[in-house]
């Protein structure tokens, strides 16, 4: 046993703790996997025989209900799972205690944000891959503009999994944690067009909607995906961009404080 | 040369309570220090802000030099804390769990060193066991090895026995004494007072959020009580009348406790015995302890 200490990797620490939030949720992937890809197929079972040809879409366009309601399931898994990836996974270790197994570490604030993100997203993405892999057999959906779908999941899964990290640092029970996703996430991402074209609605309905950042989210994924929208998929594009960085300077920002983290 | 923990006139405030109010100390490289105090005195919070996790109200302390706050990378690179409480993560095995550990720190190839640490703890045989299956005792030991892997100059021990059997205990002293005769400094906190007596050159003592003593464990022990005390069992129920003045206890019949100037004043006592005629049964040396000293000095403030 000698005494000197050894050398050290500039990007190890933030390397290290993205692949044990990476592992944790591996881990436990019949509950963290397997059971929201079931939920969304779920969802697409009775919706898709309940809703078809109830509904118009979009004005003077025929598509079938099933392929408009699939990517709006697999954005809402990706974004519901990105933020109960970051969020749980902080909440539990301040109530445990283990969080302090990160915090005597030299890990900066950016490696802790950039560790948690990229985890919550991988979660958010691994997710949502899961539900097309699962309806890809029985239902055919269009893949219009598969650059603007896979840049949507890569910010929408961005702003939640930051949106997370903020939730479970904020939260010390999990009650409180429960209430952010029941009273925040679940509304906002169940109304958010997932399951209707905002067409549908009033207008003072479709004026709300346009409030919601979750649904240019929605609307721009989808887009890729039919070629149809509701909005330009670059104002929505710009919308989450503005989201992201306004949530991750916040994040940054607070990780640094020490808010809820370092008493 | 630089101090291992050096601490400046540090406060810490929750609302209206003080935790701590101005604490100032330094703990010299190699040095095996004790931090003593009762139950919210201090010694856990003052650790926490050694560690970065929690945040002093005003004050400064550095660890090899560095500022925690301003520097906090390099003062945590130096220092390993084994927390009080006894957390782990219920989603790894043993080997993970320090793998991971290490790998916080910006270590990659560590694995020599993680296996010497296990086979210090008495860890490898459960290397590949979950966390959640250890036993308390167990689950403490890893909790040791995480604080080491990064092989930091100074090691923070809040309570590290507590709740432990005898025999990781003398496991755990052996593997820390080794450490710090190979150049760590350690800093021990505990309620176990003959073990703070046995292992720590220095004390500091913590009440209520303030230094109240700050000195070699000999010299503290030693100011516990001015002069000597002896134990004497006689055959008779009386003292004779010479020395009577001399008792501070009667602790059963037929012994008594004396406090004497220094120890060339037994010899006065045993030639009063025996003029009396009384026959002495036993002597002892009460020795004072570091508990004495403990209670004297708590006492005190």
């Amino acid at each position: 046993m000698d005494a000197t200490p050894r050398p050290h990797e500039p990007l190890h620490g933030f390397y290290t703790l993205f692949y044990k939030e990476w592992l944790r949720f591996w881990k436990v992937s019949v509950q963290t996997i397997l059971a929201p890809v079931l939920t969304s197929l779920l969802y697409l079972l009775v919706f898709a025989h309940t809703l078809r040809n109830r509904i118009e879409l979009y004005p003077g366009v025929d598509l079938d209900y099933a392929a408009f309601l699939i990517p709006g399931l697999a954005m809402m898994s990706v974004l519901q799972n990105a933020f109960a990836n970051s969020s749980s996974s902080i909440m539990q270790s301040k109530m445990t205690g283990n969080i302090v197994f990160i915090l005597l570490p030299p890990l900066s604030h950016r490696e802790f944000f950039a560790a948690y993100l990229l985890a919550a997203m991988a979660r958010g993405l691994t997710v949502g891959a899961g539900v097309f892999l699962a309806t890809l057999w029985f239902v055919h959906v269009p893949l219009a503009h598969p650059l603007w779908a896979v840049v949507f999941a890569i910010a929408g899964s961005g702003v939640m999994g930051a949106l997370g990290i903020i939730g479970g640092m904020h939260s010390d029970k999990i009650d409180q944690l429960a209430a952010f996703q029941n009273f925040i996430i679940l509304p906002l991402t169940f109304l958010s067009g997932v399951f209707y074209s905002i067409h549908n609605l009033s207008p003072f309905w479709q004026g709300l909607s346009h409030l919601n950042p979750i649904f240019y989210m929605i609307d721009g994924f989808r887009y890729g995906f039919l070629g149809y929208h509701d909005v330009s998929p670059w104002v929505s594009l710009g919308v989450v961009a503005v989201s992201f960085l306004a949530l991750s300077l916040l994040t940054l920002q607070l990780i640094r404080s020490g808010y809820k983290l370092r008493h | 040369m630089t101090p291992a923990i050096q601490v400046e006139q540090v406060f810490k405030r929750y609302g209206a309570l003080q935790a701590l109010g101005g604490v100032s100390l330094e703990v010299r490289e190699g040095e095996f220090f004790g931090l003593l105090g009762p139950n919210g005195a201090g010694k856990t919070t003052l650790i926490s802000i050694l560690a970065g996790v929690t945040l002093a109200t005003s004050g400064h302390a550095r660890v090899m030099g560095h500022d925690v706050v301003a520097d906090y990378r390099l003062a945590r690179r130096s220092l390993g804390v084994v927390p009080q409480e006894l957390v782990f993560d219920p989603f790894f095995t043993v080997r993970e769990a320090l793998t991971i550990q290490s790998g916080y720190y910006g270590l990659r190839h560590n694995k020599a060193w993680i296996d010497e640490v296990m086979h210090n703890l008495d860890l490898t045989d459960k290397a590949d066991t979950n966390m959640r299956a250890l036993s308390g005792g167990m689950k403490r030991r890893v909790l040791v090895g995480q604080a080491l892997v990064h092989k930091p100059p100074v090691i923070v021990l809040d309570e590290p026995t507590a709740g432990v059997d005898v025999e990781l205990r003398q496991a755990l002293w052996g593997f820390i004494r080794r450490l710090n005769a190979d150049g760590h400094t350690i800093v021990l906190t505990t309620h176990y007072l003959e073990e703070a007596e046995a292992l720590c050159g220095r004390i500091a003592m913590l009440k209520q959020g303030r230094l109240v003593a700050l000195d070699t464990t000999g010299n503290l022990v030693r100011a516990a009580h001015a002069g000597c005390q002896v134990d004497l069992r006689i055959d008779a129920d009386r003292l004779p009348a010479a020395i009577a003045q001399l008792a501070v206890e009667h602790a059963a019949p037929g012994t008594w406790r004396l406090a004497l100037k220094d120890y060339a004043e037994l010899e006065p006592v045993l030639a009063a015995l025996r003029t009396s005629g009384v026959r002495l049964k036993d002597v002892e040396i009460v020795r004072p302890d570091l508990e004495e000293a403990f209670v004297h000095i708590m006492s005190g403030h």
